[in-house]
């Protein structure tokens, strides 16, 4: 099981590599940590001319917080983030879901930007994006341009990126005093991608939630944002009867593939216990690294 | 054809020079071009942990980095971390408990270990099971490993 | 101290019952292991394997023009190319009456009948190299309509794999013993229940390697093996290829994990070795991972439909079983696919007393991966089918699943005993083990807790399962029915000038620790320290022609074989001192190395000593006496066919039941093995196979879709058991030597993964019983269980 024979380059500069994006254009990926692509190659479900190393580009690395602001350099690592006093205390719902992402091994490789760029639907860090409107810095040859988490992801492994666009950095904004995450996720095993997963984010005031926002993973082809539920959770005080009205909100929201690991049906129930956890955990939250 | 891309790397304290094939991966490299064969290749998809090595003081899957990528790199494996003693307490707990079998996993077992004790010196059985969660044994139902890495925290 | 013929086991400086380490894990610690892709050759090309995209399809033509005018490539060839040099094999044997498989080739010919089946074999410079070519191989195929369920393999409307044969049936077998009808007619409970075991594979870390080097000039093949069974494999080669034994030499290095997986014949592997002898080169074929999923051998897969019988008071009077598997398209060789299936329906109801059994076997191909041994064949059916109705049958009439184990399983002074299906258990210690395992356990508290917390939505349960592993085999197993695979082991004691022994064996190592053991075995003999002994093994050109490693062998026929070429050695050794020192022999002995006075222990003179006048100055001893410092001896099993030994585990689940999620507190294990060699290496044995068990019970399945697909072939997608699930095992044992050998060792290979997975299942459906749930299906996923709870929505 070798890669198939390809071209390589390590660009030194964002200008150089997205010269060579250009002129190469569907015949290149970009190869950044390495954790999702490595794999693909290895196994020739991919066959690229030319690999472009974004390794080199150290302005793509690095967690800064300014303003209410936090930008997440796309070549951060995981266990970048998960080091930073930044992250947890102005982005809590990242620090809490990259404990979920794989083993130490390959949170020491595999970066941000290369998660949200890859797009698989079964990761984390989309969902956390999509619950927390991040907005992607995308660099391409006429400049930057922004798009929110909302439009980036479009399908399985399919995101807003032109083949000549390189995704730069994420932009979230700090977590206001009176704004709470929630993040849960059932996976068979330690590590593994969940069968099912949930990053939530709302305004908390008392037992009230306001602009809720569910965004279920492993569920579809994309972060799934449950609204119905949402709405159904938003602006009241929370009872078990609103939260399982929202439970049951998500047979509409919802519609999860089969696969090996879970049928629709099972992957529906555990959706539903996500979200009663997720809501509790909202209400009373348990602070960062005193829980699994 | 693409050609060969000329690298230069520290290997368990050498430098070492080669020209490498884009595609090989780096624990190819050092199993076949440089004859290190301590690190195993057990599934060469990111999952099983046999490949565990350091690159630049990291712990990672050698499986999942090209060789062109350690270029200028600090690369460290289970012989070189041997030969200077960084894994002793490790091994020596490891053999008084049987932690291994066929010894395939060991090396990236022991590398994996070592780095949890590195960031914390007195893990709970718990953390050992967690931190070791990315490492496979097939053999000896992990329970004698995890015995062992208490031991070694445990010993001054 | 008492004079010869002394006990091994009760010298002072006996290593028999001691944990010493092992000896050659130093070097693997190190990274300094040799493993088989580890060794350097010259001139060495690799091998890589086209594999049939097509659960059944035909091959109407192949296209290697391609191919062959790829970069680095030496040859690319097919199943005809290597057809001329291998001769086909068979997977039967004639003390399975009836059983059919049709010849098997290295690569397929004409048609292919599992997705995975090596089709053209392309070697390179390099294996990047080969696999290129190989994506320029066009084949066209022919799809055929695949046979993926063995429920309806039988159905007249399936289609049949091999039409030569009129169906898809390989094997059938039916056992009855008593008068089962009546038993049921009396019973006051008849428990029924239909019980499904997935198909899973051994997923060795390392995975099936070898290099096959052969020498044109001498007309000589080494092969260099991952593999258990060595000698076997040397067999194999010689025949199938148009050679001699004397012509093949096979070489054992470090084995990375085996299981039973590694002494099948596989057709890349016959491919690998013929490539060699087409190229007089040497030819590595290293499965990768994806390939080892659709090629390694699998295992289990079967439906069995049980009955059994009780009376009012708790007596189990009868199991009746129907058991269903499915093979893939052929029958394995050379130790076939239909042992799995007769182990499975002959272990059934084991540890219990009941008189009255029935049982049916049906065996059927199918297109999928070929399934066979692997560790502890059958067993883990049987004990999951066992004890899940033992507890049902506990259930049924108000008793608690220990009390009704305690009331139905043989007893001390039953033994020896027939039981139903015709096997014959010298002693077994059923209940010992029992009353051990309560005690660890604390199952009274245990209980109460259980109670306790079900009034808090809290679901935990406990399983127990008694089990009985059929151990040191003999020729019963595979030589009487023509299979070349020996029962007997050999080994080669020599002491060195140094005064150290060399023992070169025919059991091998794959981590379990067998040289270890021999070396205690053998250095407890002789009288001399452990590190005095070096054990090699694994090489047939080398160690003594023998069985090798599988059915839990190692301990028992192999340990036994050194303990009698140490003794041999011992005398010769006291024969010489005796000559030198102008003694009896009898009254000497060796301790720690030295020779001694056997009375009083006065040191006479060291080993050492001792061989230098044997090898450089035997004119000193008198012209008639000629020293022998090698011996060689030979040991099979005689008395009975094989060994049986017994214990019992038990499981402490939670089971979430919202989620289906269940999370695995404890797990116990009391085993008898006979003497304990080396106790340590016995607690990992079974640790081991415990958890090896917990994954065929939680995680480990073989998924094929109606086509014949195998879905989940990577190791991201086939859950394997991780540290982070699995819980601590404590392990216990009760020691009942067998009589039929000195060492009295049984062995221990199987005993963890043969009653794990009941265990977990009876723990599971304990949980569940108050919700009146009950799941009949393993692996036990988190959608089974939620099925079963009735949580999933239409």
């Amino acid at each position: 099981m070798k890669p198939p024979s390809f071209d390589y380059v390590r660009p030194r500069s964002l200008s150089e590599a997205l010269g060579i994006l250009a002129a190469r254009g569907d015949g290149a990926r970009l190869l950044a940590g390495g954790q999702s692509l490595m794999p693909a190659l290895n196994m020739r479900l991919l066959s690229p001319e030319l690999v472009v190393d974004i390794g080199g580009l150290d302005d793509l690395r690095g967690i800064v917080e300014r303003d209410g602001l936090v930008r997440i350099g796309a070549l951060t690592r995981h266990v970048d983030l998960q080091r930073s006093a930044i992250v947890v205390r102005h982005v809590p719902l990242l620090a809490v879901a990259i404990d979920h992402v794989a083993h130490p091994a390959i949170r020491n490789r595999g970066t941000i930007g290369g998660s949200i760029a890859f797009a698989d639907p079964a990761a984390e860090l989309p969902a956390c994006a999509v619950a927390l409107q991040a907005r992607m810095i995308v660099a391409g040859m006429a400049g930057t341009r922004i798009v929110p988490a909302d439009e980036f992801f479009l399908g399985i492994y399919e995101t807003a990126l032109g083949p000549d666009e390189i995704l730069v950095a994420l932009e979230f904004d700090a977590v206001g005093p009176d704004q709470r995450s929630a993040f849960a996720e059932l996976a068979r095993r330690r590590g593994d991608y969940a069968l099912v997963g949930l990053a939530a984010h709302a305004r908390v005031d008392a037992d009230r939630l306001d602009e809720v926002r569910l965004v279920y993973f492993s569920i579809g082809p994309t972060p799934v944002r449950a609204r119905t539920a949402e709405a159904l959770l938003t602006g009241r005080p929370l009872t078990r009867d609103t939260v399982t009205a929202a439970q049951a909100a998500l047979a509409a929201d919802l519609d999860p593939p089969a696969d090996t690991q879970a049928s629709s049906a099972a992957r529906r129930q555990m959706a539903r216990v996500l979200l009663a956890r997720v809501v509790m955990e909202l209400l009373d939250p348990v602070p960062i690294g005193a829980g699994g | 054809m693409p050609g060969t891309i000329p690298i230069a790397l520290t290997v368990n304290g050498a430098p070492v020079s080669r020209a490498v094939e884009p595609r090989l991966n780096l624990v190819d490299f050092l199993r076949i071009d440089l004859g290190l064969t301590g690190t195993h290749v057990g599934c060469e998809h990111g999952v099983c942990g046999a490949c565990t090595l350091l690159l630049d003081g990291d712990m990672v899957r050698g499986c999942l980095v090209l060789a062109v990528q350690a270029d200028g790199a600090v690369v460290e494996t289970i012989e070189g971390l041997s030969e200077r003693g960084a894994l002793r307490r490790l091994q020596d707990a490891f053999l008084a408990r049987n932690a291994l079998q066929c010894g395939f996993c060991t090396p990236g077992m022991l590398i994996a270990a070592a780095a949890l004790l590195a960031q914390d010196p007195a893990p709970s059985r718990d953390a050992i099971r967690a931190h070791l969660s990315g490492n496979y044994c097939r053999c000896t139902g992990y329970h004698a490993i995890i015995d062992a890495v208490e031991a070694a925290a445990a010993k001054p | 101290m008492t004079a010869p013929p002394f006990s091994p086991f009760d010298r002072p400086n006996s290593y028999i019952g001691r944990s010493v380490p092992r000896p050659n894990a130093r070097r693997l610690l190190a990274g300094r292991g040799q493993f088989t892709d580890d060794v350097q050759f010259a001139r060495l090309t690799h091998v890589a394997f086209l594999r049939s995209p097509h659960a059944h399809a035909r091959i109407r033509g192949l296209d290697l023009n391609a191919a062959k005018a790829a970069p680095g490539v030496i040859v690319i060839a097919t199943g005809a190319d290597l057809a001329r040099l291998c001769r086909p094999w068979v997977g039967t044997l004639t003390h399975f009456a009836g059983l059919k498989s049709p010849p098997q080739y290295p690569l397929a010919i004409d048609r292919v009948v599992w997705r995975g089946e090596p089709v053209v074999a392309a070697v390179a410079a390099t294996r990047a190299l080969a696999e290129d070519a190989l994506e320029l191989v066009v084949v066209d195929w022919e799809e055929l309509p695949a046979v993926a369920d063995m429920e309806t393999a039988l159905d007249p409307a399936t289609s049949v794999i091999h039409p030569e044969f009129g169906d898809n049936k390989a094997f059938s077998l039916h056992l009855e013993s008593g008068a089962v009808d009546q038993a049921f007619a009396a019973a006051h409970q008849v428990i029924e229940a239909e019980w499904h075991f997935g198909r899973h594979t051994a997923v060795s870390l390392e995975p099936r390697t070898m290099v096959a080097q052969f020498d044109p000039s001498e007309q000589r093949l080494t092969v260099f093996q991952s593999t258990q069974t060595p000698y076997q494999m040397q067999d194999v080669y010689a025949r199938h290829l148009g050679l001699s034994d004397a012509q093949v030499r096979v070489v054992a290095k470090d084995v990375g994990g085996s299981f039973g997986m590694k002494l099948h014949v596989y057709g890349d592997e016959m491919a690998t070795a013929a490539l060699s002898m087409m190229l007089g080169r040497p030819v590595k074929f290293v499965a990768d991972r994806l390939e080892s999923f659709v090629s390694d051998i699998h295992a289990r897969d079967h439906r069995v439909k049980a009955r059994v019988a009780v009376t009012a008071d708790g007596e189990i009077t009868a199991f009746a079983v129907d058991d269903l598997t499915g093979i893939g398209p052929f029958s394995a060789y050379p130790r076939t696919s239909a042992v799995e299936g007769n182990q499975v329906i002959r272990l059934i109801g084991g540890p219990y007393r009941h008189r009255h059994y029935r049982a049916d076997l049906k065996v059927v191909f199918q297109n999928k991966n070929i399934m066979s041994q692997y560790r502890a064949v059958g067993h883990p059916i049987a004990c999951a089918v066992t004890e899940a109705m033992v507890d049902l049958a506990a259930a049924s009439v108000g008793l608690d699943p220990v009390e009704l184990r305690r009331r139905n399983m043989l007893t001390d002074d039953m033994y020896p005993y027939t039981s139903p299906t015709g096997f014959v258990f010298e002693r077994l210690s059923h209940h010992q083990c029992l009353d051990r395992l309560v005690g660890h356990m604390d199952y009274e508290s245990l209980r109460a807790e259980q109670e306790r917390l079900r009034r808090h939505g809290v679901f935990r349960g406990i399983g127990i399962a008694a089990y009985i592993e059929i151990t040191n085999p003999g020729p019963a197993f595979y030589g009487v029915g023509g299979a070349r695979i020996s029962a007997q082991d050999g080994c080669i004691l020599k002491l060195e000038p140094s005064g150290q022994v060399r023992c070169l064996v025919s059991v091998t190592e794959q981590g379990q620790g067998t040289e270890t053991a021999m070396a205690q075995v053998a250095a407890s003999v002789l009288g001399i320290p452990l590190d005095a002994v070096r054990v090699v093994t694994g090489d047939t050109e080398v160690t003594p022609h023998g069985g090798a490693t599988w059915a839990s062998r190692g301990a028992g026929i192999g340990g036994e074989t050194v303990l009698r070429a140490a003794r041999a050695l011992r005398d010769n050794i006291l024969a010489l001192a005796g000559t030198i020192l102008q003694a009896h022999a009898d009254t000497l002995d060796i301790r720690d190395g030295l020779i001694v006075d056997a009375d009083g222990g006065r040191e006479r003179m060291a080993l050492a000593e001792l061989a230098r006048i044997a090898f450089f100055r035997p004119d000193t001893l008198p012209p008639d006496f000629q020293p022998e410092m090698t011996v060689a001896r030979h040991h099979v099993p005689r008395g009975q066919p094989f060994a049986f030994t017994n214990g019992i585990q038990a499981a402490h689940v939670e089971v979430e039941i919202e989620t289906g999620f269940i999370k695995l507190l404890k797990h116990w294990v009391v085993d008898d093995c006979g003497r304990v060699i080396n106790p340590q290496l016995v607690d990992e044995q079974i640790r081991g196979g415990v958890v090896q068990g917990i994954g065929a019970a939680l995680f480990e399945e073989c998924i094929y879709g109606a086509d014949g697909q195998m879905q989940n072939g990577t190791l991201a997608d086939y859950l394997v058991p991780m540290a982070g699930e699995m819980p601590d095992i404590v392990v216990d044992h009760v020691s009942t030597p067998t009589v039929y050998s000195e060492l009295g060792a049984k062995g221990v290979g199987e005993a963890g993964t043969a009653a794990s997975a009941a265990a977990v299942l009876n723990a599971v459906n304990d949980a569940l019983r108050p919700l009146g749930a009950r799941v009949t299906t393993i692996p036990l996923t988190p959608d089974r269980v939620l099925a079963a709870l009735g949580k999933l929505d239409a």
